[in-house]
C-alpha cells in the first residue's frame, strides 16, 4: 500500500491533463444545457400560456415524460437509442465530432427545461392577478405584458428553485460518463485505473464538484438577495 | 420501419426479466429489485433522517455543525461519485468484498437521509412557534414536547414530500447501473446486448417502464396532497372561530 501522496496525482503531466480536461468537459456540458434547458423551458412555458388546450397539452406530457424518467435512462435513450434511428451519414459525422457529448448535452438540456418551465410555472402563479390586468389595461400587447411586467416578477419569484435545479443540473453532468463522455467523473476512473491512487482521485474530483456546487449556491443566494425588492419578505 | 410490433415483441419475450430479472435462477433484478432497494432505502434513510433533522436544529454547535457539514456535502458532490466513494471505501472499512447491492443500498440511505433531513427541518420549522410554547408550558421537556406535539404535527405534514423523495429514489437507483447492481436499467442493457439492432426500442420500452412506475405513484402522492391540505383547511375554522389578538396575526 503506497502512503498519501496528492502530488503523486496533481504533479504527473498525463494525469494532469487527463483531470484538467475532464473539468473542462463538464463545464462545456454544464453551460451547453443549461442554455438549452432556460431557453427551451421559458418557450414550454410561453406555449402553456396560451388558450389552446392542445399547447398546453403538450407542454404537460412533455413535462411529465421528462420528470417520472430517470436522467440516465434518458440520456441511454438519446445515446443508444435515438441516435440509431439517424441517417448513416448523420451517424459517422457525430461519431467524428464528439457525438456522445452533443447527446448528452441535448439529453440533460431537454430533462432540465421541464424543471426549469416548471419552477417558472410556479413562480409565474405567484405574481396577482392584478398585475396582468394593469399591464394589459395599460395598453401593453400580450407579449410586452409577458416580457416586461409578468415575467421578471416570475423569476423573482422562481429564483430559489431555479437555483436549485441548477446545481442539480452541474452534478448530473457527471451521469454523461455512462454514455463516454470523458468528463471528470471519467477522467477520475481513467486516472484511478492507471495511478492505482483511489483515494486521492476521488478526493480531488470531490473538491472540485463540492468547490463548485458551493459556488453555484452562493452565487445563486447573492442573485436571490439582489433581485428582492425593498422591504418584501 | 415496424417499431411497435417489435417493441411488443420484446416486450413479450423479456416481460419476466424486467420484472424480476433472472431471479430463481439468479440474483433479483428488474423492477422487483428497483422497487425493494428506494422501499429499503427510503424505510432505513428516515429514521436516520430524523435524528438528523434534530441535531441541525440543536442549540448546541457539536451538534449541529457535522450534521450540517454531511448535508452540504451530499448537496454539492454528483450521487455517482458517492456511489464511487462507497464502492472503494467500504469493503476496506468491512475487511470483505460488499456486493453490489448493498453498495448501492449503503449510498442510497446515507444520501436520502441527507435530504429527507432537509424535509423534515423545514417541515418542523414551519409549524407556529406557539406550538412550542404551548407544549412547555403544559410542562413538557424539550424533547417530550418534540416527541409528542412538534414532531406528530410535522411528520404528517410531510407526508407528500417523504413519498415524492421516494419518486426520486426509485430514479436514482438506475445509476447502480454503473456499478452493475441487478435492476430495471441493468436488466434492458441485458436485452439491448443480446438483441444488439434494437437499441432504440429496448430503451425506449425502459423508459415507459420507468414513466408507468414514477407516473403512478406522482398521481398517488398528488391525491394524498389533496387529502391533507383539505384536512388542514377544515382545521383552522374552529381557530377563526376564536377571538383574534394581536399575537395570533403578527404568527400568522
Amino acid at each position: 500500500m503506497k502512503g498519501f501522496g496528492l502530488m503523486a496525482v496533481l504533479l504527473n503531466p498525463e494525469f494532469s491533463r487527463m483531470l484538467v480536461h475532464g473539468v473542462k468537459m463538464t463545464f462545456i456540458m454544464f453551460i451547453g444545457s443549461w442554455l438549452l434547458a432556460m431557453s427551451l423551458g421559458m418557450l414550454l412555458l410561453a406555449i402553456r400560456m396560451l388558450p389552446s388546450r392542445i399547447a398546453s397539452g403538450f407542454v404537460a406530457i412533455y413535462v411529465s415524460y421528462h420528470r417520472n424518467v430517470p436522467t440516465l435512462v434518458q440520456l441511454m435513450l438519446w445515446y443508444f437509442g435515438i441516435s440509431s434511428l439517424l441517417p448513416d451519414s448523420v451517424q459517422i459525422w457525430l461519431g467524428d465530432h464528439n457525438g456522445e457529448a452533443v447527446f448528452a448535452v441535448i439529453a440533460l438540456g431537454l430533462c432540465q427545461a421541464a424543471y426549469f418551465s416548471e419552477d417558472q410555472r410556479s413562480g409565474l402563479r405567484g405574481v396577482p392577478r392584478g398585475q396582468w390586468e394593469a399591464a394589459r389595461a395599460l395598453g401593453h400587447s400580450y407579449f410586452a405584458a409577458m416580457t416586461y411586467i409578468l415575467l421578471p416578477q416570475a423569476v423573482r419569484n422562481a429564483m430559489p428553485a431555479l437555483v436549485n435545479h441548477t446545481v442539480f443540473l452541474f452534478k448530473n453532468s457527471s451521469l454523461a460518463m455512462a454514455i463516454g463522455v470523458a468528463e471528470l467523473t471519467h477522467a477520475v476512473k481513467e486516472v484511478e485505473n492507471q495511478s492505482f491512487r483511489t483515494f486521492e482521485t476521488y478526493l480531488i474530483a470531490t473538491l472540485v464538484y463540492l468547490i463548485c456546487s458551493l459556488l453555484l449556491m452562493w452565487l445563486g443566494h447573492h442573485l436571490e438577495q439582489r433581485s428582492r425588492l425593498a422591504g418584501a419578505v | 420501419m415496424s417499431l411497435l410490433p417489435s417493441m411488443i415483441e420484446i416486450v413479450r419475450d423479456n416481460w419476466l426479466l424486467l420484472l424480476v430479472g433472472q431471479y430463481p435462477n439468479g440474483p433479483l433484478g428488474g423492477i422487483a429489485a428497483t422497487l425493494i432497494l428506494s422501499i429499503l432505502g427510503i424505510a432505513l434513510a428516515f429514521p436516520l433522517s430524523v435524528v438528523m433533522a434534530l441535531a441541525s436544529l440543536s442549540p448546541w454547535l457539536a451538534l449541529r455543525w457535522p450534521v450540517m457539514a454531511l448535508v452540504y456535502i451530499t448537496r454539492g458532490v454528483p450521487l455517482l461519485l458517492i456511489i464511487l466513494w462507497v464502492y472503494f471505501v467500504l469493503p476496506l472499512l468491512i475487511g470483505h468484498s460488499v456486493p453490489a447491492f448493498a453498495t448501492m443500498l449503503v449510498t442510497l440511505v446515507g444520501y436520502e437521509a441527507a435530504f429527507l433531513s432537509e424535509i423534515v427541518r423545514a417541515g418542523i420549522q414551519a409549524l407556529p412557534t406557539g406550538q412550542m410554547d404551548a407544549a412547555r408550558a403544559l410542562g413538557h421537556s424539550r424533547l417530550g414536547a418534540m416527541r409528542y406535539v412538534i414532531l406528530p404535527q410535522a411528520l404528517f405534514n410531510m407526508i407528500p414530500s417523504i413519498l415524492s423523495q421516494f419518486v426520486s429514489t426509485i430514479k436514482e437507483t438506475t445509476l447502480g447501473y454503473i456499478i452493475n447492481v441487478p435492476e430495471l436499467t441493468f436488466a434492458a442493457g441485458q436485452i439491448n446486448n443480446r438483441l444488439l439492432t434494437k437499441p432504440f426500442e429496448v430503451y425506449f420500452i425502459l423508459a415507459i417502464s420507468y414513466f408507468i412506475v414514477c407516473w403512478t405513484l406522482t398521481q398517488a402522492i398528488n391525491m394524498v396532497e389533496r387529502r391533507i391540505a383539505a384536512g388542514r383547511t377544515a382545521g383552522p375554522v374552529a381557530v377563526s372561530a376564536l377571538p383574534t389578538t394581536a399575537a395570533s396575526v403578527s404568527g400568522a
